[in-house]
């Protein structure tokens, strides 16, 4: 940790990084500062670290031009590891929004969840048609935020929500439809690996993620298909 | 209280083991060990296992001081594996449950490394890193299921490592892996070699082919040792990035490290590091119960069977392609 950020409360330790919570200009920051990993080879260190801020700072920036919702970009500091960026403190990761939904007695439980499928198909697509491959495709990756900030907020309408993206660390700039097919693998092994009540999510997001523009989907579509046959075929020797 | 006699077979290690519920009674194993430069075929693999079953069965017998009689269910990997190899072990553990009467019951090998680990270290819910000669997965358990969270995309860490072992004509004994890690350890100059990683996923192939490819040039310029050493630097890694990821995405606080390759002491070290650097704790065992062995596939086999889980005579078959996620864990109810 930085000696100035030891006043402040660590947000949370995400996948690779350590969050921070502060106010910078007046307003509301998140410090996201990749610290070193002391398990891996500090040259090893240095490369991916530099990589990661660097890729995560491009595609916010890129985002911005495209449309897309993401945190905004307030500074990079290359030398102390750290990126600065809009604190959206009226948030929920995905993966807890549907931790909460699963939790209360609710009939409409499938209908939001189908309305959150959309959400998410919708704003892949609109990343892959800027050929923006976020890497690392998650539910924890993703946050819902009020679309009023000041109406009072209810958890359980995704109607209310929008779907800001984030943790860009592992993207790239890439117009094939190879890395565009992995990336919706990842997410679906995501989507999988987490436990929503509602089976048929990834089919839904795959859905909205065709139907969403006009731009035929057809090849990537198919070779969605085959990576994800290459992966589920992949011998398994004890 | 149940007694359960494993047998595995499904790569070059023979492996036979008795467990009274936690107890273990015995864990006798052999090992075919092939030629510097040279891996293990099914053939050749499966003719080592059907010559040294028998005398491994005595002394597994001998060594647990309990007869037969006294077994509750015969267990054996039902894959996933080589197919001739599994075929062996699956036959005779066939014969002995019919021979003394016996259930029988089919057990996955990844699973059984699950649950040796657990049994070993204690760990409660892990979120479980398994490498192997042929496996790559970070694995948490769910409402039943040990689901994949994330696992290679081509070749096995362990594959990796072996391959290279050809590559500088390194011994095959004990292991291939072995013998890079003590070679690592004398390593010094750090090479940069291809990083990948995507999501919760990992690819080796990419920097095998570059070591294959380039490797005339390299030992101009790089001892064997420090290529090892590069190596295993880069690859674990990768191992213990995605991991962590695993781990923040799961909200877990324990790793358990099972599989050959999770005995590389350097792995646990890195892993430890990464751990203490997160308020986790890591758990791991050493070659006795993280090589392949009997006592992983009894164990496993014992908890299921307690759990009221059983196999008819007819299902006792073998599979190469067997999932982790493809089995109904009966005997957890976290
Ligand atoms: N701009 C933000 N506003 C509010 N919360 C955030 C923001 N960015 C990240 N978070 C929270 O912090 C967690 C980790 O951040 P992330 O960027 O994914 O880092 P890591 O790469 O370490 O996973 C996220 O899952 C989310 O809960
Ligand atoms: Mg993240």
């Amino acid at each position: 940790m930085g000696e100035d950020l030891k006043h402040l409360k660590i947000l949370k330790q995400g996948a690779e990084a350590r969050l921070y919570v502060c106010n910078y200009l007046g307003r509301p920051t998140l410090i996201k500062e990749r610290f070193t990993k002391k398990y891996r080879h500090p040259d090893l260190d240095t490369v991916i670290t530099k990589d990661r801020i660097k890729n995560e700072a491009r595609s916010i920036v890129r985002c911005k031009t495209a449309n897309i919702r993401t945190p905004t970009l307030y500074l990079v500091d290359f030398d102390r590891r750290r990126i600065y960026m809009e604190y959206l403190e009226n948030s929920k990761t995905v993966k807890d929004f549907i931790k909460n939904l699963s939790n209360v007695e609710n009939s409409c439980i499938i209908e939001q969840i189908k309305i959150l499928a959309k959400l998410i198909g919708e704003s892949i697509r609109k990343l892959h048609e800027n050929n923006i491959i976020h890497g690392d495709l998650t539910t924890s990756n993703m946050l819902l935020v009020p679309k009023n900030e000041n109406e009072e907020i209810n958890w359980l309408e995704v109607d209310k929500l929008d779907l800001v993206m984030i943790d860009f660390g592992l993207s790239f700039i890439d117009s094939s439809t190879e890395d565009k097919a992995v990336d919706l693998y990842v997410l679906e092994r995501a989507v999988e690996s987490t436990d929503v009540p509602h089976l048929e999510v990834f089919h839904d997001i795959l859905e909205a993620y065709q139907n969403f523009s006009e731009n035929n989907t057809k090849e990537l579509i198919n070779k969605y298909r085959e990576v994800s046959a290459r992966g589920r075929k992949r011998t398994m020797v004890g | 209280m149940v007694i359960a006699i494993g047998f595995e077979g499904s790569a070059n290690k023979l492996g036979i083991g008795i467990v009274k519920d936690e107890e273990i009674l015995a864990n006798c194993r052999r090992t075919y060990i092939t030629p510097p430069g040279e891996g293990f075929m099914p053939r050749e693999t499966a003719k080592h296992h059907s010559e040294n079953i028998h005398e491994l069965l005595q002394e597994a017998l001998d060594q647990s001081g309990i007869t037969p009689q006294e077994i509750d269910v015969v267990c054996y990997t039902k894959g996933p594996g080589m197919g001739a190899p599994l075929m062996v072990c699956a036959i005779v553990a066939r014969t002995c449950a019919k021979l003394w009467k016996k259930p029988i019951y089919g057990v996955n090998h990844c699973v059984g490394h699950i649950e040796m680990g657990r049994l070993i270290t204690k760990a409660k819910n892990p979120t479980v890193l398994y490498v192997s000669g042929g496996n790559t997965q970070i694995i948490a358990y769910s409402r039943k299921k040990y689901k994949i969270f994330g696992e290679t995309i081509d070749i096995a860490v362990g594959n990796c490592l072996d391959r290279f072992a050809r590559v500088l004509k390194l011994s095959n004994d004990p292991s291939p892996g072995y013998n890079i890690e003590q070679a690592a350890k004398k390593g010094k100059k750090y090479l940069n070699l291809p990083y990948c990683v995507k999501g919760m996923d990992v690819s080796f192939s990419g920097i095998l082919s570059y070591m294959e490819d380039k490797i005339d040039e390299l030992l101009k310029e790089y001892t064997p040792e420090d290529l090892c050493y590069s190596l295993q630097e880069t690859i674990f890694a990768m191992l213990v990035e995605i991991t962590e990821r695993a781990m923040a995405h799961c909200g877990s606080d324990e790793v358990l490290i099972v599989g050959g390759v999770g005995c590389n002491e350097r792995l646990q070290e890195m892993m430890g590091v990464m751990c203490s650097e997160r308020g986790a704790k890591i758990f791991a065992t050493d070659e006795r119960f993280c090589i392949d062995n009997g006592v992983m596939i009894a164990y496993a086999g014992a908890l299921a069977f307690k759990a009221g889980s059983r196999m008819s005579f007819e299902a006792s078959t073998i599979t190469q392609r067997y999932r982790t996620d493809d089995v109904w864990v009966t005997w957890r109810d976290d």
